[in-house]
């Protein structure tokens, strides 16, 4: 906003400076170019070693993309949406209300969790077994997903 | 950053100016996109609930592998990747539009709202084939000892485990929360994409007109690219949600 002074709003003190080319908005695209890509190689990995790995190395992987997500988001955020370039009263006033999202996911994905135990194990009434398959009794089970 | 040093010792609270030192406008168009953000997380965590609940979730390389022309080849993350590509571009030309606007270059805010329009139109091509080949899809179900051949939709989930009958792998039918979820879901992120475009249109419409040189300033632009950049932040995390994980 620094090539104009002629703004109409009285509300703003100062502009900040965007006149720094556009090479900034390239270097992010290729960032965010990478960071996908990345993500791609290790959904790949996750789909070619399908069944094979530890359920740990699978929710590690799962844990590591999120996070790489989580990067993106802030880029697209932080940059494009030129959130990093306003005062910090503006940038808390939208971050810290996310900040219930950590909560929020924590709290649901716990339950969702513990009502897939109950319905396994009828409300604690029999044991857990792993992949319990609704096919029918007589037909024969196939050990893919 | 900001190279513009801002002045010491302001007093943001003590009236007369906005202490978020942007115009109302922006600052509401912020919020909007905050309650947005708890919409789809509130869909979104929805959706993680009840896929960690059930046993047998639809596995999204084997749902999500097709590419259009290629026929039955087994391409997953092939066309999502294409879909999140398109976007992330779309969203480069939208913030250069922005930049363009702020040096008050008409002929250059006009060039890369039509690549952001184009951009939009070409990712909602991509969904709505994505959607046309889910649902007329036609897979063998096992249904009660009995063959049936399913698309995916809202009642319909042809993706449950895999079993033997008469010889031949067929799938049982899987939780039928998938198709509300993934049509909801991608529909809702859609529709935004749809009047996203609806409003660059409408954007581009005003700059050829020359509105924004008479006002002096480019910021409906600016508030427009917030809009489009939630719009890619929002598939970001679908992208996670569905396809990746």
């Amino acid at each position: 906003m620094s090539a104009h002074s002629s703004s109409s709003s009285s509300e703003i003190t100062f502009h900040p400076e965007h006149s720094g080319g556009t090479k900034r908005i390239w270097k992010i695209f290729w960032v965010l170019s990478a960071l996908t890509i990345i993500e791609l190689a290790l959904g790949y990995f996750l789909y070619a070693t399908h069944g094979s790995l530890a359920y740990t190395v699978v929710i590690s992987t799962k844990v590591v993309i999120g996070i790489l997500t989580l990067l993106k988001a802030y880029y697209i955020v932080s940059v494009f949406m030129h959130l990093g370039d306003e005062v910090r009263n503006l940038i808390m006033t939208i971050v810290v209300p996310l900040v219930l999202f950590v909560w929020f996911i924590i709290a649901f994905l716990a339950d969702g969790n513990s009502w897939k135990n109950l319905r396994n194990t009828n409300a604690g009434s029999k044991p857990y077994i792993e992949k319990a398959a609704p096919a029918p009794a007589a037909i024969e089970k196939g050990d893919k997903k | 950053m900001s190279t513009t040093t801002m002045p010491a010792g302001t007093k943001w609270w003590s009236g007369g100016r906005s202490p978020f030192n942007a115009s109302y406008g922006k600052v509401m168009m912020w919020y909007f996109l905050m309650s947005d953000a708890f919409t789809f997380g509130a869909f979104l965590i929805s959706y993680g609930t009840i896929r960690f609940s059930v046993n047998n979730w639809a596995d999204p390389n084997h749902v999500f592998n097709a590419f259009p022309f290629a026929g039955h080849a087994n391409l997953p993350l092939a066309f999502v990747s294409l879909m999140t590509f398109i976007l992330i571009f779309s969203s480069v030309t939208m913030v250069l539009a922005v930049h363009e606007g702020h040096k008050m270059n008409r002929k250059g805010v006009e060039k890369y709202m039509i690549l952001t329009i184009l951009g939009g139109i070409a990712f909602l091509s991509c969904q709505a084939w994505e959607w046309t080949h889910l649902i007329t899809g036609d897979h063998a179900v096992l249904v009660n000892g009995q063959i049936e051949h399913w698309g995916t939709s809202m009642a319909k989930n042809p993706w449950g485990p895999e079993a033997v009958f008469n010889g031949q792998t067929v799938s049982t039918p899987g939780p039928i929360a998938f198709g509300g979820y993934f049509f909801g879901i991608t529909g809702f992120h859609g529709f935004h994409v749809l009047s996203g475009v609806v409003i660059n249109i409408i954007m581009y419409i005003k700059t050829k007109l020359g509105h924004f040189d008479e006002r002096g300033h480019y910021e409906m632009i600016e508030k427009a690219g917030l809009y489009w950049h939630f719009v890619d932040l929002v598939w970001v995390f679908v992208f996670l949600c569905f396809y990746l994980v």
